[in-house]
């Protein structure tokens, strides 16, 4: 979980995400930020995101970012 | 609809582009990244630069400047003309219409047919289709079709969403009788319409003084009611679940596999869209085509003909390639198209001054 806290905090190092219920609803992330988040967490994890998987409902928390790559077939 | 062309073929492509080179990182000052995502996306995206058309340029002058282009070099002659198709999101006026500009300014004879047809990212498709019909009427001539949008003229240059992507260009597709045949199969839905859109200047709101007036959205892009406007993430999400499908729904009625496909000629949003359909499709990376949005912007309707141009100009005269072209946008609209392309008369690009 630590990193895709990591990989948050480097795109957005002014938002506190560890404080944050829901991401998309705080403002925290939008589209595009979900676009690169895709690929961080593609290089990081050694995964290949579904495109019908990239939704907000799966980068609303670190947690279902996590879901989201244990789903691709990677660990977190 | 599904349908098949016989003894039609593409035999001549030119895209034709503004001088004007507008690069991302000279921009990103105007939108509400920072440096440092604006480099990201640039490397995700594929934002690199675009081709901008001057504040003077309307829609048919790229199609004049490369039609007579085309007739200089003698890859057209004026009697051999048909008919020219004009597709366009932006046309220079109502009335009179684009290709009949074209018509008009290119000394074209009055028993040319003219017809403009308003799409965008589909419109090749939908262009070569129209073309292919009108080809059964008069198979001694040859169509010329024309995908043209001057979309830098009605997008916000503060708006992050659209104004990276756009690019400005014309396409010249010259269709005539041959021994190809071509497998079409198009789908339209009224009902997303909105996805993608410019609000002010048609009937249902017309341009008033409120219209050209900047406000802020959610995001912090600043654009107008007679911008585009583009849910981003509802095309993206159109694109990856009816494409895929409608492709293979394609490539089985041509009754052929995937890896028989030399080419995946996509439409060219942006290198993210493009890889994710790649992998959906389960097709290699290599066989589609994805530079097109970085080094011109994303031009609409003529985005298949410029990703020809611009990177199989040398192959499309030599011999035939087997290709899978796809358009999907606006509309919404998507479809695809299995046929051979290649021995072609000509496959360039052209600089204007416009």
């Amino acid at each position: 979980m630590e990193d895709i806290f990591k990989i948050l905090d480097d795109l957005h190092p002014e938002f506190d995400y560890r404080a944050s219920e829901d991401y998309i609803e705080d403002g925290l992330l939008d589209s595009f930020d979900m676009v690169m988040l895709v690929s961080e967490m593609e290089q990081r994890f050694g995964v290949c995101i579904d495109a019908l998987d990239i939704l907000p409902d799966n980068f609303c928390t670190a947690q279902a970012m996590a879901e989201l790559v244990k789903k691709n077939g990677g660990k977190v | 609809m599904k349908t098949v062309f016989y003894n039609k073929r593409i035999s001549g492509i030119l895209t034709v582009l503004p001088e004007t080179v507008a690069r991302f990182e000279d921009e990103i000052e105007n939108y509400t990244f920072t440096r440092e995502q604006s480099l990201r996306l640039q490397k995700v995206m594929g934002y690199k630069q675009h081709r901008i058309a001057k504040a003077s340029t309307a829609t048919s002058d790229m199609c004049v400047f490369g039609l007579e282009h085309a007739l200089a070099k003698g890859w057209i002659k004026r009697e051999d003309i048909g008919a020219v198709i004009a597709v366009t999101l932006v046309p220079d006026h109502f009335v009179p219409h684009v290709s009949n500009a074209i018509q008009g300014r290119c000394s074209l004879g009055t028993n040319v047919l003219c017809m403009d047809i308003q799409q965008g990212c589909a419109g090749f498709i939908l262009g070569l289709m129209q073309a292919f019909l009108l080809l059964e009427h008069m198979p001694d001539k040859k169509i010329l079709l024309f995908n043209t949008d001057v979309l830098s003229h009605k997008t916000s240059p503060r708006d992050r969403n659209s104004y990276p992507l756009i690019g400005d260009a014309a396409a010249l597709t010259v269709i005539e009788s041959g021994d190809d045949t071509a497998w079409l199969n198009l789908y339209m839905d009224g009902t997303r319409r909105n996805v993608v859109g410019i609000p002010a200047g048609g009937t249902r709101l017309p341009c008033g003084p409120d219209t050209g007036i900047l406000r802020q959205d959610e995001e912090g892009n600043l654009r107008a009611l007679e911008h585009v406007v583009m849910n981003g993430s509802g095309v993206f999400q159109f694109v990856q679940t009816e494409v895929p499908p409608m492709i293979e729904e394609t490539l089985a009625y041509a009754g052929v596999q995937k890896d028989d496909i030399d080419w995946y000629l996509f439409h060219q949003p942006n290198r993210f869209m493009l890889k994710k359909l790649a992998q959906k499709l389960g097709v290699p990376l290599e066989k589609v085509p994805m530079n097109v949005e970085e080094e011109y912007g994303n031009p609409s309707g003529a985005s298949i003909p410029a990703a020809i141009t611009l990177n199989l100009s040398a192959c499309m005269q030599e011999g035939k390639q087997r290709c899978c072209l796809s358009g999907f946008g606006s509309g919404v609209a998507w479809g695809a198209m299995v046929t051979e392309l290649g021995d072609l008369h000509f496959c360039d690009t052209l600089i204007s001054e416009l």
